[in-house]
């Protein structure tokens, strides 16, 4: 304690005029970083609340100039909306909760060190890391597997990936074996020891794998693109969102999109919408449920990371 | 100790494995899901030795030997793509490495414990969202009525707005600064975690001594965080012909597509998309085999690398 102090009061009797300098403009400059980066976030909400035709003006950056729901109101006209928000949640909910439990399933013997198998399985899924069929071979295998335009594309290929059996393993080698033998002499099997005393004892690791594969379901694009286009019902919000950016995207970002005033012109819709409007909306729409369990849940990703990190 | 070992013999494989079913059957069906979506699509690298036609089966296929690799080395779109993979892995590299190292030396000389959670916390927000939501930020922030318009124009450093996007010189840092924007907080972690390792006392020695600042940062945090960063450049020294397919294909338009078809890009359009023709499933596996070869011997080599330098290695 007292070391502390003297060192501290000697830090600061030798502060020069030049630290002092630095800790303001250090403090500046990270507050200038966040706002970088929070600041495009919040002006996509403020412009979703924005009236679409005022929005062309521009100059809409901290506050909306004139307010308007309007844009929800069109985004939720829109059936396609609920329906692929629908699946969206559908996929995050049942992939985290069969990717969560297979992958402790798995994690779970690998973490025993007596496991004669342990080696082989490891390395077998190590390996998946650096070595891939790549794009095409493993479109062409799920083709053939026959899960293109079923729900179980987007559960089944990503169910156990090696990232996150390696994290759960370092976190499962920390209980001893000692737990598990008491558990076998009162008479447990193994899948009662799994889901009766491993699975309670693994909360930390379960909300940390929860989050990693629920973030990487809701987030996915590309198999809904790429496996699942052809069915409407299997349409995820990501994808609804990037088809969107899509029809803006082919102008390079000037004006209005053909499509659009297509769109408007058939529902009869008087106020024109512009496209920066109502994808504003709908990046919100998208945006608000990891923004919602973002500050919550933020110790647990990085938490995670260090487990992953040690391993690295 | 030992000499029980040596007495009552170890067990043999097959007993312990009877005696470890329960285990045995927790994992040999993921280790049989692992082949069957991680080694049979090795299977389908045939298919760039063949003129492969969907309709037709795998073993009626025409065997044509190299000609897709010929093709693929003959043609500029795919040096093009290699121009562009190489360049953007490069930005990316020297940049989220100078960004996160320079991110954490910041944080970590912050005092006030709550603004430097604040900041963290706010700075790895952008690595959660999907590259669709931040492509339509970015998107966005570079339209014509968007705010990089109106803070350069308005700083005069440019005279009307302009369509960032559209054109092709300012792709290249359009990604890297949008990478950086979305990476950055999340890559300085791994920093900030090597530095709260360090022990307090070197840093109070030094004061002792008299140290100013950046001789601390010098000579006691930058050493400490050496082998943090030598492994993670060597290893993403692995991944150089990795460049990312979802920000170039999202953010790219016909306009800026010369800079924006990196390697698994290219691979996405020529093998399953019907770009200007029919997809040629083939080619782009060719392109594949292509880059997981040199990806392969890449981090081969950069394990060599690290094992050289004392480190563990990867494998």
């Amino acid at each position: 304690m007292k070391t502390k102090r003297t060192s501290s009061a000697l830090r600061k009797w030798k502060q020069s005029p030049g630290d002092r300098a630095f800790d303001v403009l250090n403090l500046v400059f990270l507050a200038l970083f966040a706002f970088v980066t929070l600041f495009p976030f919040w002006n996509l909400l403020v412009l979703s609340f924005n009236d679409a035709t005022d929005a062309y003006r521009g100059n809409v950056f901290f506050w909306p100039r004139e307010f308007t729901w309007y844009n929800y109101e069109y985004l939720f006209n829109n059936p396609n909306i609920f329906q692929s928000a629908f699946m969206s949640v559908l996929r995050t909910v049942s992939g985290t909760l069969l990717g969560v439990f297979c992958t402790i399933m798995l994690a779970y013997p690998l973490s025993r060190k007596a496991f004669v198998l342990r080696k082989p399985i490891l390395i077998l899924f190590l390996a998946t890391m650096y070595i891939s069929g790549g794009l095409i071979p493993g479109y062409m295998l799920t083709r053939s597997l026959g899960l293109i335009n079923t729900f179980w594309v987007y559960i089944i290929p990503g169910l156990v990936s090696a990232w996150n059996l390696l994290i759960a393993k370092s976190f499962l080698e920390e209980l001893p074996d000692s737990l598990i033998e008491s558990a076998k002499i009162d008479g447990a099997g193994e899948m009662r020891i799994l889901v009766q005393i491993i699975i309670p004892l693994s909360k930390p690791i379960i909300a940390t794998l929860s989050l990693f594969i629920a973030v990487g379901h809701w987030n996915d694009w590309f198999t809904t693109m790429l496996y699942a286009s052809d069915n409407n019902f299997l349409s995820t919000l990501q994808y609804e969102l990037m088809k969107v950016l899509n029809t803006a995207n082919q102008s390079g970002g000037a004006g209005v999109a053909g499509d659009y005033k297509l769109a408007m012109a058939k529902l009869g819709v008087q106020q024109q919408v512009s496209p920066n409007a109502i994808r504003a909306s709908m990046t919100m729409f998208a945006t608000v449920p990891i923004l919602l369990v973002y500050p919550f849940l933020q110790k647990y990703f990085v938490q995670g990371f260090n487990i992953g990190a040690v391993k690295e | 100790m030992k000499p029980t070992t040596a007495l009552v013999p170890k067990p043999s494989f097959w007993r312990l494995l009877v005696q470890q079913k329960a285990w045995f059957w927790m994992a040999v069906p993921w280790a049989l899901y692992c082949i069957v979506f991680n080694y049979l699509p090795l299977w389908g690298w045939l298919m760039a030795f063949q003129d492969f036609r969907p309709a037709k089966d795998f073993w009626s296929q025409e065997w044509v030997g190299l000609q897709w690799f010929e093709m693929l080395f003959t043609r500029p779109g795919f040096w093009l793509a290699m121009r562009n993979t190489l360049v953007m892995s490069l930005l990316n590299l020297v940049l989220g490495f100078v960004t996160a190292i320079g991110l954490a030396l910041l944080l970590s000389e912050v005092r006030n414990r709550g603004f430097k959670r604040t900041v963290q916390t706010l700075s790895y927000l952008p690595y959660f969202v999907s590259w669709v939501v931040a492509a339509n930020i970015v998107f966005y922030v570079l339209s014509l009525e968007g705010p990089l318009n109106s803070l350069l124009v308005w700083l005069g450093i440019q005279k009307d707005p302009m369509i960032y996007l559209a054109k092709g010189e300012l792709f290249w840092p359009i990604l890297a600064i949008s990478n950086i924007w979305k990476n950055v907080g999340w890559n300085a972690i791994i920093y900030l975690a090597a530095i709260a390792t360090i022990n307090p006392e070197l840093y109070e020695a030094a004061d002792m001594d008299g140290a100013s600042r950046f001789q601390k940062i010098r000579y006691i945090t930058l050493p400490a965080i050496r082998s943090t960063f030598v492994l993670l450049l060597v290893l993403s020294l692995g991944h150089l012909l990795s460049a990312g397919f979802d920000q170039p294909y999202l953010l790219m338009n016909p306009t800026v597509k010369e800079y924006a078809v990196n390697l698994d890009v290219y691979v996405f359009t020529e093998g399953l998309m019907s770009f200007g023709g029919k997809p040629n499933f083939s080619y782009g596996t060719a392109a594949g085999i292509f880059k997981a070869v040199v990806s392969l011997v890449l981090i081969w080599g950069s394990n060599k690398i690290l094992k050289a330098n004392g480190g563990k290695g990867l494998f």
